[in-house]
């Protein structure tokens, strides 16, 4: 058995020094989530089974863009942060952990990003 | 050091996890089914963008018995994490920690879930067509 003290183990291996940023970007999304997702819940109830047309003039208008903006950005970071946390905890195999998180965070982004294009795209077009 | 009167984990196995402890689960396996329902959400987007045709074989697909199971099971995830990352919410600013009162926002949670998704399918399916 090892005489280190718990501190001498601890020390070298890095700070935890940004552990409450995580914490914090989670809830701050999930209150920012609350009513975002709440309008656009609406909002598609209100588009379901209206043409194409009626979608495209939905998001041309400023505000929609900008909010669906900000609810995708709130809603894939909040993604991105929950799923890191649950393969934390779940998966212990150091390999498929590290697969599976590089495919999430990255997914995230890519699919995040794409989408919030997509919103651009519709709201600058003719 | 002795280690044999510490307290151990429940086991799982013979547990029977009371409400509160089955909210908990849930609240991070509809978290998970939530990630699965946004890359539908990201399909649409792309697909409303790319063009009225690729927007409609999303449409489609939402509007098959299949794709309506799945928004169905998506709404009441939506709504169950919803109401329950509120209940979180409170907790991380210190309140409703009381058990009693644990136990009954969770049985709030609940019947809210069930309640808002039966009201928007209510609304929904009475005001569209699809």
């Amino acid at each position: 058995m090892s005489m280190n003290t718990p501190l001498s183990k601890a020390l070298g291996l890095g700070s935890a020094k940004e552990g409450a940023h995580h914490w914090k970007a989670q809830r701050l999304t999930a209150i920012a989530l609350i009513p975002l997702s709440i309008w656009f819940v609406s909002a598609i109830i209100c588009l379901a089974g209206r043409p194409y047309a009626d979608l495209v003039g939905w998001i041309q208008q400023p505000w929609t863009a900008t909010l669906l903006i900000l609810l995708l950005f709130s809603l894939f970071y909040h993604m991105a942060l929950g799923l890191q946390v649950v393969i934390e905890d779940y998966v212990q195999a150091t390999c498929l952990k590290i697969t599976l998180l590089l495919i999430t965070q990255f997914g995230s982004i890519l699919i995040g990003l794409a989408s919030i294009v997509s919103v651009l795209l519709i709201a600058t077009g003719d | 050091m002795s280690s044999q009167n510490r307290p151990l984990s429940p086991h799982l196995d013979v547990y029977k996890l009371p409400l509160t402890g089955i909210l908990s689960i849930s609240h991070r396996m509809t978290g998970v089914g939530l990630s699965v329902g946004t890359l539908l959400l990201a399909w649409w987007l792309i697909a409303a963008a790319t063009g009225a045709e690729s927007y409609a074989t999303v449409n489609g697909f939402l509007g098959s018995w299949f794709g309506k199971l799945l928004l169905f099971l998506w709404s009441f995830a939506f709504f169950f994490h919803l109401c329950n990352g509120i209940r979180h919410l409170f907790w991380d600013a210190g309140k409703c920690f009381d058990k009693a009162v644990v136990e009954k926002t969770a049985k709030a949670v609940l019947i809210a879930s069930v309640v808002l998704t039966l009201l928007t399918w209510v609304i929904a399916l009475a005001g569209g067509t699809s």
